[in-house]
């Protein structure tokens, strides 16, 4: 999941605004979506897609319907990134722990 | 939610295994160091008790585990004891999914309340996506991006 497509996906206002309309009322259908929305369905599944891509949303069929629902990790990801910068934890116990994890794990 | 549920979905991919991962989510030397110092008490048997321990002690939510399927999906009951305005929102449920992806795995984790408008997810032990950022980094290169739980 690259930080990239997180920022590409959060620099068009209009996929702003849906992410602002999930934050207001989680788990809404394409069609509450585009309510109040001058654009067509097609436009806004384009978006939802752009969002998705990033793991902005996460969709999920209930019944017949399918949901979308914010996902604030990635936001988080990011700010943890730079946060983590000034706050570096140095913890014996997790130098041991990357160690072993990393055997046998491809990291870049 | 027309239904009264509040629903949250959290989604992240981690590089690591199905097992490491269920393992960081299950075994309290691994969650003391992403989750704040918080252990989860439990046996991980279906219909056994579980508690969140943080600490000093204080224990602040608890439940049963519904479902238990390592290393692919765990589901809790979950009753909130601390904050009575988040208490009276009632019996959540928790689902934690692991599906292994292309060298990482996708957690998911579905979190719903039957209350409309719920605060509970957000406000527990600092927050769904703060934990799982701190999960991710922890496993990913070995260190938490925060130490501590940040105030608020």
């Amino acid at each position: 999941m690259s930080m990239d497509a997180v920022f590409r996906a959060l620099a068009d206002p209009v996929r702003r605004r849906l992410l602002d309309r999930l934050h207001a009322r989680n788990g809404q259908t394409l069609g509450e979506l585009c309510e109040g929305l001058d654009m067509t369905r097609q436009a806004v599944t384009k978006h939802l897609a752009v969002l998705e891509a990033a793991n902005l949303v996460v969709s999920q069929k209930r019944g017949r319907e399918k949901l979308h629902f914010i996902n604030p990790v990635p936001i988080n990801d990011i700010a943890g990134r730079w946060i983590g910068k000034f706050d570096a934890p140095r913890l014996a116990a997790l130098a041991e722990l990357k160690r072993k994890l990393e055997e046998g794990n491809g990291h870049d | 939610m027309t239904d009264g549920i509040s629903r949250f979905v959290y989604v992240t991919y981690i590089r690591t295994t199905p097992e490491e991962l269920w393992a960081a989510l299950t075994q309290p030397e691994f969650t003391k160091q992403y989750w704040f110092g918080v252990t989860l008490e439990t046996d991980w048997k279906a219909g056994s008790p579980w508690k969140m321990v943080l600490p000093d002690g204080l224990v602040t939510d608890e439940g049963e585990v519904a479902e238990c399927d390592p290393p692919r999906r765990l589901a809790l009951r979950w009753r909130h004891l601390w904050r009575p305005e988040l208490a009276a929102e009632g019996e959540a449920f928790c689902v934690i999914e692991l599906e292994p992806l292309e060298g990482a795995v996708k957690l998911t984790i579905n979190h719903s309340i039957p209350h409309p408008g719920a605060k509970l997810i957000e406000a527990v032990g600092g927050g769904w996506p703060r934990i799982l950022s701190n999960l991710k980094s922890l496993l990913e290169t070995g260190q938490v991006v925060l130490k501590s739980k940040p105030a608020g």
